[in-house]
């Protein structure tokens, strides 16, 4: 049952992803957060910091550890296979039809038309791991962690891995 | 030996490749077109702009089908097992790690450090995808289906799903002026 679940999570928020892996990350936690309630917006949010540190594809690093965490190396496989195999039985069966497709406007659209929703899940999780750790450790911190990192990773091009050891060394100091 | 050289040609884009999905094309691109030269860069483009269009990560499916293209089912699975079980482990590390010593405060802070850079992430992610919806489609278009997606799913909180597969076959049904332009031009 638990291994069906993990399957279907996977697999509905990999197939609904337009616009590749960062699509996915807020219909992921639509599934796991909010309906299977696997893990809390805290736990997740500490995944995605954690998962972004790391270097390669955030959507398989996700489902890999989600997997994982509910059903062992075995929930692990499913998640993964559950993540990658649609997408990919699709790309190589209609690779064939969908190049004479591939520059007509519907098909550009559909991406198009998407990519505002995602936008929306996207914002709304913003703002619900923001709420979390404002709950945790207040407006202050929250404000000072929030705009450091935004100048670090944004206009300085810091490298994600140094701003969240960074942090885990600042949160081990001043927030244990 | 080829299976271990379309192993070696993923691990090490993805492994290289920081900050998820786009970030490795251009190393995946070095390998497949440069280094192997399983195939030209026309082709490989071509392949991108396909995958594109179709759901979920953008990585495993160029990986994938480039691995089935140039090794078959074996070389598939080289191409994905480089591309994502490196990473996977590590994660999966990382976390049990820092959930075992969850009752010592010092681990308590790192976790709760980490959350605001998470939002900043996300917060970053999300005006991608409203700049790039500016991009195609101007802000009057961009701005209504913004609000679309915020009544609909937060409002009335309708599945996400739904609203998607709403879009999706908005989009094939649209008749497009363009391509009724190109038809009769033709």
């Amino acid at each position: 049952m638990i291994y069906w679940q993990i399957f279907l999570a996977n697999f509905m928020a990999n197939l609904l992803g337009y616009g590749g892996g960062p699509a996915t990350i807020p219909l992921l936690e639509h599934e796991v957060v909010d309906r299977y309630h696997w893990f809390s917006v805290h736990e997740f949010s500490e995944m995605v910091a954690l998962g972004n540190a790391l270097p390669g594809p955030i959507a398989t690093k996700l489902a890999g550890y989600i997997g994982y965490s509910q059903g062992g190396v075995i929930g692990a496989i499913i998640a993964l296979f559950a993540s990658v195999a649609p997408s990919l039985i699709l790309i190589i069966a209609l690779l064939g039809i969908l190049m004479k497709f591939k520059d007509t406007a519907k098909v550009k659209n559909m991406t198009k038309l998407v990519r505002p929703a995602i936008a929306v899940l996207l914002g709304v999780m913003t703002i619900d791991f923001f709420t979390t750790s404002y709950k945790g450790v207040g407006i202050v911190q929250t404000a000072i962690i929030g705009i450091v990192s935004l100048l670090l990773l944004e206009k300085w091009k810091v490298s994600p891995v140094y701003v969240i050891c960074g942090a885990l060394v600042y949160g081990a100091i001043f927030l244990g | 030996m080829k299976s271990w050289d379309i192993f070696v040609a993923f691990f090490r884009s993805g492994m290289l490749g920081y900050g998820g999905g786009l970030s490795a094309i251009p190393l995946m691109k070095r390998e497949v077109v440069d280094i192997y030269k399983w195939m030209e860069e026309e082709e490989f483009s071509d392949i991108l702009a396909l995958a594109n269009t179709l759901p979920g990560p953008i990585n495993t499916k160029m990986s994938g089908y480039i691995g089935w293209r140039v090794g078959g089912f074996w070389g598939m699975m080289s191409a994905l097992v480089g591309t994502v079980l490196p990473t996977v482990v590590l994660l999966i590390i990382f976390l049990t790690v820092l959930h075992e010593y969850k009752d010592k405060p010092w681990v308590n802070g790192m976790s709760r450090a980490v959350i605001p850079i998470a939002g900043v992430m996300l917060g970053v992610l999300t005006w991608d995808f409203i700049k790039k919806s500016k991009n195609t489609m101007g802000w009057t278009m961009t701005v209504i289906l913004l609000v679309i997606s915020i009544v609909v799913m937060q409002v009335l909180g309708i599945h996400p799903a739904i609203l998607i597969v709403g879009l999706l076959v908005s989009a094939l049904l649209s008749k497009n002026k363009k391509e009724e332009k190109q038809v009769k031009a033709s």
